[in-house]
């Protein structure tokens, strides 16, 4: 049985202009061992999805699904105490902004000691060691000193770090990440996603990568989903998908980026949804 | 040879740091000489990772910081804003565009104002005109008049980008800083405004400073690109030199860097994978 199964999940969110739906009936399904890469354009609902499956959606939102299972719990009925057990201990996330998602007021190390104080149990000196040896795993030079820093002053690409250490702390099953190299440079995104990949296959985790950049997807992915205003547009292996994508949407994708630009001009997403109108306009 | 817009002689641009009650001053060499030319219609980027101080440069060549040491001439004219004072006609030469659309806007101006400040403070056009230019404006970025009237909070990112565009276009200049113009956006929005760069770029034969660290938009824009590393031009050339045969060590670790989408690339990375 797959780690994470979602049947037909709808997310919708009410608004002054009535029920906006932010997704649409996705099934989605990721095994251990595996990657998978959930692309879109903003707005498509990639993130809302899996806040969804996080439980950490607002009050205005009406999460329904078929059936969601996480490691054999299922995440529709469980309690709030239930959810707060199995997140950050079973399944962790890690979001885009670094430096907006670590708390300024704390010490990195105090933010890292207060998971494993709670999901661990463990003691103070425990912690202490257990910190020191995650900051080493993500590559964090002389770990001792950095638990005392704060996140101001540590640079983007360390606070991301101190993220996935956070995330990583107690062993997930799964690990989602959102967007986690959006707000860095090149080269730092290489080593963030380099570091990603050998800690999924070190630990045998699933990971879900957030992204819209398919680049990542193809630097990282073994399975992909395309996703557009909140519905699946092709689910294919990463292979398969940039060799030869079904999808109208995801050529479009495709032909957007700069590297595979014919000519002069960028096609862009707006000519395929141009061009799939006047196709249905055709149509009977 | 056509006729050169900007060119720059060993600029260097030094900054100051700390030097309190007891504290030692200290000094940053954010940009560590630099020289270039750039001709009339042709693209320049800038190409380097955080703190290397291609946005300082972009600032100096909008006249926004003034340069330590060295020249920078405009137009074949020296200038250097510690000493002159900066008049209205060298700012209408040049324009920035910052990267992040959601900052560079004020939350409480409306567009039609965006637009006809700039006209406002360096110009004497009457306030019919400057509605008629800001309204023609907004229609060459893709936007519409029914805009005018509207604040930013309204427009997705691709739109306010497109705003951005369209104030720094309003006094018709000749140079355009863009400082990560599409690094905040979405794939395809940022293709559609790689695009309209491109169309405005023929229509009004604009010189562009590129100033980006991805390097895929870089190859598909720029005419020449100079790769910057700690304040210093590692590689400076045509693109087909730069992409075709990189000198520089760091060059090479950004090319190695960047993420590869075809699928040769993708099948030696999940054989590898396998193999592991």
């Amino acid at each position: 049985m797959a780690l994470l199964e979602i049947k037909n999940l709808s997310v919708g969110f009410d608004t002054n202009a009535g029920l906006f739906m932010a997704v649409q009936g996705i099934d989605l399904s990721v095994d251990n061992r595996e990657v998978l890469a959930i692309v879109g354009e903003s707005g498509s609902g990639k993130s809302v999805a899996m806040l969804a499956v996080m439980g950490l959606l607002p009050k205005t939102a009406t999460v329904t699904a078929d059936s969601m299972t996480f490691d054999g719990h299922n995440m529709l009925t469980m309690t709030g105490k239930q959810r707060r057990e199995i997140v950050g201990r079973d399944v962790a996330m890690i979001f885009q902004e670094p430096m907006a998602s670590l708390n300024p007021c704390f010490t990195v190390g105090f933010q890292l000691e207060e998971v494993l104080r709670f999901h661990m149990k463990m003691d103070g000196p425990t912690r202490r060691k257990r910190a020191i040896e995650l900051f080493k795993q993500v590559g964090i030079p002389a770990p001792e000193e950095r638990l005392n820093s704060f996140p101001h002053q540590m640079s983007g690409g360390q606070c991301q770090r101190v993220m996935i250490a956070i995330a990583i702390a107690c062993n997930p099953k799964l690990l989602i990440a959102d967007e986690p190299t959006t707000a860095l440079d090149v080269t730092i995104q290489k080593q963030i996603l380099d570091l990603l990949v050998s800690l999924q296959v070190k630990h045998g985790m699933g990971l879900i990568m957030i992204t819209h950049d398919m680049g990542v997807v193809a630097e990282t992915a073994d399975r992909v989903i395309v996703q557009y205003k909140g519905r699946k547009m092709e689910e294919a292996d990463v292979l398969s998908l940039f060799e030869s994508p079904k999808s109208p949407y995801t050529r479009a994708l495709l032909s957007a980026l700069p590297e595979n630009a014919t000519g002069d001009r960028l096609s862009t997403v707006a000519d395929f949804m141009k061009n799939e109108a006047a196709n249905a306009g055709v149509a009977p | 040879m056509s006729e050169v817009v900007l060119e720059g002689r060993n600029i260097v641009r030094d900054y100051h740091v700390g030097g309190g009650l007891f504290g030692k001053q200290k000094t940053v060499h954010a940009v560590k000489g630099v020289s270039f030319t750039l001709e009339k219609g042709k693209t320049l980027a800038i190409v380097g990772e955080s703190g290397c101080g291609k946005s300082t440069l972009g600032r100096i060549l909008t006249l926004i910081d003034p340069q330590t040491s060295g020249e920078l001439l405009i137009d074949g004219k020296p200038i250097n804003i510690a000493k002159d004072r900066v008049t209205a006609e060298m700012r209408r030469k040049v324009q920035i565009i910052f990267q992040n659309p959601y900052g560079s806007l004020n939350p409480r101006q409306k567009i039609g104002e965006v637009l006809g400040e700039p006209l406002l403070l360096n110009t004497n056009k009457t306030a019919a005109e400057r509605r008629d230019l800001a309204m023609q404006m907004l229609v060459k970025v893709g936007l519409g008049p029914e805009h005018y009237n509207r604040y930013p909070h309204m427009f997705s990112g691709g739109q306010r980008q497109r705003i951005a565009i369209a104030r720094a276009l309003m006094l018709s200049p000749s140079l355009l800083v863009l400082d990560e113009p599409v690094s905040a956006l979405d794939l395809s929005v940022q293709a559609q405004v790689l695009n309209l760069l491109a169309d405005l770029q023929d229509e009004f034969n604009l010189t562009y400073v590129f100033i980006s660290h991805d390097l895929s938009v870089v190859r598909y824009i720029a005419d020449e690109v100079m790769v910057m590393y700690y304040g210093e031009v590692v590689e400076y050339g045509t693109r087909e030199e730069v992409f075709a045969n990189p000198q520089h060590s760091y060059t090479k670790t950004l090319f190695a860097a960047t993420p590869k989408s075809d699928v040769e690339s993708i099948r030696a990375r999940l054989a590898k994978k396998k193999a592991a």
